[in-house]
């Protein structure tokens, strides 16, 4: 058989392409919100980070997930939009 | 179809259907009739109630009930590897869904196919009866199947049973559909020999179909949102059913608070199984200790309360429950009694391994299972020793999952 007509199965969104953000040239005295996802030592990965990013001229902040094992929540996220210029994100074990 | 019409004014009074010498010469008032010709013959019937023409015809005269874009494959492209491209597959062959095929599978509901049944992560895609009868056609499932996967995907999509963090976890699990009521015996489920195992269309196709509804419709795929390190098989679709008949207990969706006679689907984030061998205890006591042994180290034997288990036990090892009159509660009481000691037990470095509970537990007397933690579900074949344990991934305690049950509506 050829030229088969069937039913699309999946949920239809065109995914638009998002563009990246532009690298900032600088991070000199940006707000940098450092967020722990609550998953084991990521907070020592962030420790580490914040202290590179402070002696960088960085003004950093500290978030926390509830667990990693859900969405952040909605708050959480709008708290970070508002308070921040860039994030970083530690993921890992 | 008729084959004589009386007519009055314009209007059909009367009407004969076939042929019947004596039904003909009646209606007539003309006798003898049809001199030479058999006695009777059965008339015609319209082709649109013919089986395979059926959906056919509703497919080019009624595809205006389906809203899904309709996809055209190339003259030369071949059906199935069509399918394989698109990404429609979860690694097996799937089977085209054609208007005609999908019609067919909408005949298993009553529900209107522009009903939104759930909206499904990760993407949060509305999901109607229609997409979830697409994707039914897709992992192979028959449309009386299409109730028990519509109430498996409502479960799955609700806040308790968190699909969004189980697909997004390293961890090995998936989404585990336990039906029970009599829908299991009217579709034809297994819940007898090899249940957890393949063979049974139902069973491998129900959970199969849910996972296809994850990845197409909530766009959930292995290296996008879906991060399992190591996954398991039980992924491609894990669906069984209790087997109620000769229980010696009451089936878990009554122990849930449903109505025997009701019609359930229970949803378990989990993996497995995780056999329990105990060839020659003959006494509950004897019994219980060896499930509590192999339970103990579910997840890990230094952690706790952390992780759920459901133990599928076949009818030989239920009997040796069932002479004694052990109803499920007690055998969770008791697993729960050999299996609660002070947290230093369970102790970080406890046996040398770095793995355990906190050191402030150490003082609490721990059971290893959480309130509702531990379940058993009767099912298997009647012949072999053994019980499955089926494990969970993290349960509410750890932000997890909670299996979740929903009556299944026709």
């Amino acid at each position: 058989m050829s030229g088969l007509e069937v039913l699309d199965p999946t949920g239809e969104r065109q995914p638009r392409e998002r563009r990246r953000l532009p690298r900032p040239d600088s991070i000199d005295g940006r707000r940098v919100a450092l967020l722990d996802i609550s998953k084991a030592r990521g907070n020592v990965f962030l420790d580490r980070l914040e202290q590179l990013l402070s002696e960088r001229g960085a003004k950093t902040e500290r978030f926390r997930k509830p667990t990693f094992a859900r969405p952040a929540p909605r708050a959480l996220l709008e708290e970070i939009t508002a308070r921040s210029d860039l994030v970083v994100e530690a993921l890992a074990d | 179809m008729p084959t004589l019409l009386r007519v009055e004014h314009g209007q059909v009074v009367d009407q004969l259907q076939g042929w019947l010498r004596d039904r003909w010469e009646e209606f007539t008032g003309v006798a003898p009739l049809g001199e030479g010709l058999p006695e009777y013959r059965a008339g015609c019937g319209s082709r649109s109630v013919e089986p395979a023409l059926v959906e056919k015809l509703a497919a080019r005269f009624g595809g205006d009930r389906l809203a899904s874009r309709r996809i055209s494959f190339g003259a030369e492209e071949d059906e199935f590897e069509a399918a394989y491209a698109r990404g429609w597959s979860d690694g097996l062959p799937v089977i085209p869904p054609t208007p005609e095929r999908v019609l067919r599978m909408l005949a298993g509901t009553s529900r209107e196919p522009s009903e939104v049944v759930a909206v499904v992560p990760p993407d949060l895609v509305p999901c109607t009866v229609e997409k979830i009868a697409v994707n039914a056609v897709l992992a192979g499932c028959r449309p009386e199947y299409l109730p028990v996967l519509m109430a498996a995907l409502e479960a799955a999509c609700t806040d308790d049973f968190n699909m969004h963090g189980l697909l997004a976890t390293t961890f090995f699990s998936g989404p585990i559909v336990i039906v029970n009521g009599p829908i299991s015996r009217e579709i034809g489920m297994n819940s007898g020999v090899n249940v957890l195992g393949q063979g049974n269309r139902a069973n491998s196709t129900i959970g199969r179909a849910l996972q296809l509804v994850v990845r197409n419709v909530g766009g959930g795929r292995p290296d996008g949102v879906d991060r399992a390190t190591l996954g398991s098989p039980g992924k491609l679709g894990f669906c069984f059913a209790e087997r109620e008949e000769d229980s010696p207990w009451e089936p878990l969706h009554v122990e849930l608070g449903f109505r025997p006679e009701q019609s359930t689907v229970t949803l378990f984030a989990g993996q497995g199984p995780e056999p329990i061998v105990d060839q020659l205890s003959r006494t509950p006591e004897e019994l219980i200790r060896s499930f509590a042994a192999c339970l103990d180290a579910v997840a890990h034997p230094n952690l706790a309360l952390g992780f759920d288990a459901i133990v599928v036990v076949p009818p030989d090892h239920a009997r040796v429950f069932r002479g004694a009159g052990w109803s499920k509660a007690r055998m969770r009481e008791e697993v729960n009694r050999l299996l609660t000691r002070p947290g230093r037990e369970r102790a970080r470095g406890r046996g040398g391994m770095g793995e355990g509970l906190p050191e402030s537990l150490a003082e609490a007397d721990i059971s290893k299972f959480r309130e509702g933690g531990l379940h058993f579900v009767h099912a298997g074949g009647k012949a072999g020793m053994f019980s499955g344990v089926l494990t969970s991934w993290v349960n509410p305690n750890g932000g997890g999952s909670t299996p979740v049950t929903v009556e299944v509506r026709k």
